[in-house]
This record gives C-alpha cells, structure tokens and sequence, in this order.
C-alpha cells in the first residue's frame, strides 16, 4: 500500500471551496466515521482532494490534519493530485493476467506515453491499475470512467482510446 | 407503498402481487449487470422500444435482471415460460427475436448456445445449468433487482415473518447451527456459533456487518449477488440481527462495484417504505436499519479488524486478536460480521429447515458454494454446486473443458491467499477440508483455470506481487516476508534465479505464515508453496535454463 505523496501542484490555483463547503454542511457533527465519506464525495467532485478542501475538513470537523492525510494515502482511491478527465482502470485480476492483460498495460503506456499511476501532460487521461474488477468473464477488462469495455485486444484498446 | 403493519398485511401484499402477476405473459429476462460491458443495457432499450412499437404491452413483458451465470455468452437473455436461452444478442436482433420467437416460436439458430457443434435451444438441456444447484443464487437472474415486489413474489421476507411470529433468538441460533451453515468469505467457520458467542457477549449495542469487499482478483460472486438479489442479503442479515440482538447494521461494498451500490441502495430504500427496515417491524418489537459504507480501495480490508477500523474512518489497518470482533468489534461493541453469501443462504435454511440444508453437501460442509469460473475455460461464469462436486463436474462438465487444443493444466482456488489444484487431483470432492489438504483454499470461490501455456512460476510471481502491493505495512513479517519473496520470484522468473532460491522461498514462507498479524500475510505464501509442491521442476527449469544460457553466451567470447 505503498503510495507516492506528491505535494499538491496546483496549491497556487485558487480552488472552488464552495462545493467543498456543501459537501461539509451535510455533517454538521461529523464524526471520524464520517470522514472517509467525505472524502469520497471530495474526490468525486474535483476529481482530486485539493489541500485547501482538506484544510477546510479539518477547520470544519476539528479531524486533525495528520489524521486526514493518514486515510488519504492508505487508500487507492484517494489522490492528492488533480487527475485526468478520465480515469482508465486496467483489471490487472488472475483471470485478465492469463488472458493478456499485460500486454494491453503496455499498449496504452505506449500510446498514451504514461506509466501506470500517471495522468496525461493535457489532463485528459489518469492510468491506473486495479486489483480486479470482478468481471473475469469479460478478461482482459478495462473500465474507462463507469463504462466497461471487455474481451480487449491491442487493437481495440487503441481504438477505444482515441474515441475519446 | 403502504408500510406493512403486520405479518398478515405482508402475506396480503404477496397476494395481491400475485393476482396482478399474469401467469399468461411472456416475459423476457435480460442480465444488465455483468452483461452491461457487453451492450446488454441497449439490448433492453431496444426490447422495450420494440413491444411498444408493436402495441405489445400486454402479452410481452422485458424484466431487467442480475447475473445469469452463463457470462460467456453475454449479453444473455431468457425466454419464459418456453424456457428459451439466447446469448450474444445485440439491438439488431430485437426486432426478429420478437417477431420469430416471441409471436411465432420459432427459435432464432445463431443465437443459441452451441456444444459440439450442435445448438441447443432450451436452458433444460444445456449442461452448464444442469449440474448446478441454487440456493443462493435462486432469485438472481430471474427477478429485477431493482423490485422488492418481485422479491416478495418468491417467499421474499418470509424468513424473517417466520422468525419475527414463532422463534426465540436461540431457536433461530440453534436452527442455523444445525443446518452446519459455514462462513462463505472463506475461512469456513460456523455461522451459528459465531452468532452465538455475539449473543452471548455483554452489551446494549451490537453491530451486524455484511462483508461486501469482494477484493480477491478472479472472485466476483458477492457481486452478482448484491448486484441480483440485494434483498436476499438485507432478509439474511435482519434474521441474524434478531438472533444476536442487533439494532443496526452496516454493509461494507468495494468501492469498484458501482452497480452493486446502486443496487442495494434501491434495496433499502424499498424495505424502509414498507417497514420491513425501520422501528418495530412488521409491528413486532424488533427494530434494525442498515447503511453502506462503500471501500476505498485496499484489499486488507476485507479482514475483519482492518474492515472495522476502514468503517470507523481509519486507516484500514488489522489488529491482533483476541479480542475478537464478537467482543469488541465496532467502536468497542460485540459485532457479527459475515460475508455476502453467507447471508444469502440464511433465508433459505429459515424457511426450508436446517435439515434440508444439511441434505445437501458433504460430512463437514453442507449446503452450496457458489464459484466464478474464469481464465481459460470455455463457459466462463457464475456456478453453483453442492459441496462435494468434483473439480472435473466444474471445469468440464459446467465449465466445458478448456478452448481450443490446449490442456488443462491446474485451477487456481482461493485467489492470492489459495493455491494451485493440478490435474492429478480433477476428481476432488470440493469441500473446505478437501481443498486444503490439496495446499488450496475455498476461500471466497474464485477458481481460475489455467492451460498448459500458463507458467505456474510466473502465477506465483503474480500473487506475491499483489500480496506485496495490498500489504498495509504494520507488522515486519508481511511487510518484509512479501517484498523478499518477490523479490527472488521476480529473479526467477527473469532467468536471474539462484539454486538456493527455492530452499530460501520456502523458509521466507513458513515465517510469514507464522509471523504475520492477519490472514493477508499468514497465507500470501500459499501460492508459492502450492506451485512448488506441484510443479518445483517449473522453478528447477527456469533456474538452471539461466545457467545454460550463460554457458552459450559465454562460449563465444572464450
């Protein structure tokens, strides 16, 4: 569960807090428990948790900083960093190992010039790796955003991509 | 929808169900679920769009469904009462299934499922459905999801009137103990005594969870449960809370289970408005609510400390036990936590009796598993079998064998924490003692099947390098044990291996079994020491191929 925190890049672009101050006023009396909903719900509306959101949860739940930052970089779905427009999640499961996944990671490094974990220079794609997405029938399986796309080839994965 | 008073009002409202549900009407069932990624929701637009356009209202219903098991074949639909099954439909096939099949029965050739070459129409014939036996899986596939009426329809929240009218707590205990009802999330232990111990734990406030964190890679049978028959599970979970005395409960799904959400929040939703979540339900003293907590991406926590800590909004870190959970779980209260299909079988053993239960499957195992059935094998999908089945009925006779010339080689069972089962030992009678003694586990039922192309060294790596990554760094025995032995896996498997590499694997093995604070690392190894067992002349080969190659590089220099 290792994970890379990078400061936030962006800290000099001002952030909406507005959205982030809606999100808070739903827990009036938050407690700890609250906390990783929040954060979901954080992540989902900027697409990443900017630390002046963060500093806003803190002010607002009295949740040390510490605290927060501990859960942000326990789990793989949080990212401190602005993320690309869309996120690709490559199934990299059992059964999309044996059927080829390996080889479609390394397609899309190679058309997208990302390494996994990374997001394009012009934001629009965020690669990631998932652990299973528990469609093996389809192996090997991406998802792009919510949308599934299944029994990939290299072929079709470049296709897929350059739709977007 | 009107809250239900009382017990009559629900059998009243399964009446009245019942009349408007016209036996006459041919209803087409579409899975949406996992068949989604394959079209499956334009597939059910377009059968819509179709009986509307012919004025077919009344005769021809389309019913969106949960998972149907024969995923291969997706997008798949059938046809009642004819008993039909379609797969790979596409939009473009609507309008001639409905003109053809629908109002002249004829049966559409290309659509049907194919074994040896001939086609098979009707779901009574294909082999894939005939080994299985559901239990859990009864409702899915064959009611929307998204209708509590419908699961009402088939004895839904009968279990749970039965139990509310005409059984003590203990009853209910000692019902679920003999059934011999098994924790299905994998480690098999028994459902009733661990209710029992949360009963007997002092405490006002109790905690019931339902483990919705399906996170080994090849398993998804929590999935298509949660996806297909959420109030199997909400129904399973509410007797269990009667029986230890709980008021609240929780469900903890994987964040990357987007439809499963979705669906149980529908679930929720539907059984407040009618009382059966809620204050005194169905007007008995009993009170029980649920809420979702969804994951946020760590596979640890699906071990039961780490999964209390994630839902008390902490890092999803283990803790060692005792104490146990049914103790201390939840912020300190006794809490009973089980996994997905555990729950779904509770209303089953309720209202057919623990001794029909216990009909079915082995001495030590009874009742069904249910396996997702991946990699190369021909019917990829959703299987449920008795205990007792033997590998070979799951790979080859449900399964059909392995596509094109290639052989069978081994199914990996129980995910990173499993092992490899090879060939030698096809006709195993499945069950939770038989696949460990084999250096498997049940586990959550993920059985991947591997051809003879598949290097086994390789899986090995694979998994460890999984366990690595998932690995939450508290204890030095995980931590290090898992990255070490990748480590020399990766060596391996790179031509770089040593001859004392397989001696030192197994010893990095044995002190991570042992050492390790939670299951994650206590059996990360299982993989290495199940593909060595098996196939050591795999890991002998890649090791001293390294050697030979060095011999022939090194001649032309000289």
């Amino acid at each position: 569960m290792h994970k890379v925190v990078v400061s936030d890049k962006e800290s000099a672009v001002s952030v909406d807090l507005t959205k982030c101050q809606s999100i808070l006023s739903k827990y009036n009396q938050a407690t700890p428990a609250d906390l990783i909903p929040i954060l979901q719900q954080m992540q989902d509306t900027y697409g990443y948790l900017p630390k002046d959101a963060i500093e806003e949860i803190t002010t607002r739940t009295l949740i040390p900083l510490s605290k927060i930052y501990g859960v942000i970089t326990f789990y793989s779905q949080f990212s401190l960093i602005p993320r690309g427009k869309h996120t690709i999640k490559v199934c990299t499961g059992t059964a999309c190992h044996i059927k080829g996944a390996p080889d479609i990671k390394k397609k899309i490094t190679e058309i997208l010039h990302i390494n996994e974990g990374k997001t394009t220079n012009d934001y629009k794609f965020t690669y990631e790796p998932v652990a299973c997405l528990g469609t093996c029938f389809l192996a090997p399986i991406m998802m792009i955003d919510k949308r599934y796309y299944g029994k990939l080839t290299t072929e079709k994965t470049e296709t897929i991509l350059k739709s977007y | 929808m009107k809250r239900l008073k009382n017990i009559e009002e629900l059998i009243k409202f399964r009446k009245s169900i019942e009349t408007e549900h016209s036996p006459d009407m041919i209803r087409i069932f579409i899975c949406t679920t996992g068949c989604r990624a394959l079209g499956a929701e334009e597939v059910y637009n377009a059968f819509k769009s179709e009986i509307k356009k012919q004025s077919l209202e009344n005769k021809v219903e389309v019913v969106d469904t949960g998972c149907q098991g024969l995923c291969a074949r997706a997008p798949v639909l059938t046809i009642e009462p004819m008993g039909i099954f379609y797969g790979r439909a596409t939009e473009t096939d609507v309008p001639e299934i409905i003109s053809q099949t629908i109002l002249k029965g004829e049966i559409i050739e290309r659509l049907c499922y194919t074994e040896a070459g001939k086609r098979i129409p009707y779901i009574k014939d294909i082999p894939f459905y005939g080994k299985q036996k559901k239990i859990v899986l009864r409702n899915c596939g064959n009611i929307n999801p998204k209708s509590i009426n419908e699961y009402i329809l088939r004895e839904g929240y009968a279990a749970i009137s039965k139990v509310l009218t005409g059984m003590t707590p203990d009853e209910v205990i000692n019902e679920i103990k003999n059934s011999g009802l098994r924790g299905r999330g994998g480690a098999g232990f028994p459902t009733g005594n661990k209710w029992e111990f949360v009963r007997k734990a002092d405490g006002d406030i109790k905690y019931i969870i339902c483990n919705g964190d399906e996170g080994d890679p090849g398993a998804f049978m929590d999935r298509a449960v949660l996806e297909g028959d959420p109030h199997s599970v909400i129904e399973g979970m509410l007797v269990g809370a009667y029986a230890i005395g709980s008021r609240k409960g929780i469900i903890y799904v994987r964040a990357e289970y987007p439809i499963a959400v979705e669906h149980l929040k529908i679930a929720i939703e539907q059984a407040r408005n009618l009382g059966l979540l809620g204050e005194n339900i169905l007007g008995t003293n009993f009170s029980f609510d649920l809420d979702i907590k969804m994951g946020a991406g760590a596979f640890v926590c699906g071990e039961e400390t780490a999964l209390i800590a994630s839902i008390e909004g902490k890092r999803g870190m283990p803790r060692p036990r005792p104490p146990f959970p049914a103790t201390s779980g939840l912020w300190g209260k006794p809490t009973n936590i089980n996994n997905v299909e555990t729950f779904a079988n509770v209303p089953v053993v309720i209202l057919r009796g623990s001794e029909f239960f216990k009909s079915i499957g082995t001495q030590t195992s009874k009742g069904t598993k249910i396996f997702a059935l991946a990699g190369n094998v021909k019917n990829t999908g959703l299987v449920e079998v008795p205990m007792g089945t033997t590998l070979r009925e799951i790979v080859f006779d449900i399964g059909g064998g392995v596509p094109g010339r290639k052989k069978f080689k081994a199914a990996q069972m129980g995910g990173p924490s499993g092992g490899c089962v090879p060939a030698q030992h096809l006709d195993l009678q499945i069950d939770y003692e038989t696949v460990k003694e084999v250096g498997a586990i049940m586990g959550s039922g993920g059985l991947i099947v591997m051809d003879d192309s598949t290097s086994m060294v390789e899986i090995a790596r694979y998994f460890m390098e999984f366990c690595q990554d998932e690995s939450c760094g508290k204890c030095v025995p995980c931590r290090i044990g898992t990255k070490r032995m990748l480590d020399i896996l990766t060596r391996i498997t790179k031509g770089e291996g040593k001859k004392e590499d397989i001696s030192l694997l197994k010893e990095l093995a044995e002190v991570t079994k042992m050492a390790s604070l939670c299951g994650l690392g206590q059996t990360a190894a299982n993989p290495v020491l199940s593909t060595i067992r098996y196939y050591i002349n795999e890991y002998e080969e890649l090791i001293d191929k390294k050697h030979a190659q060095a011999d022939i590089q090194q001649t032309p220099a000289t």
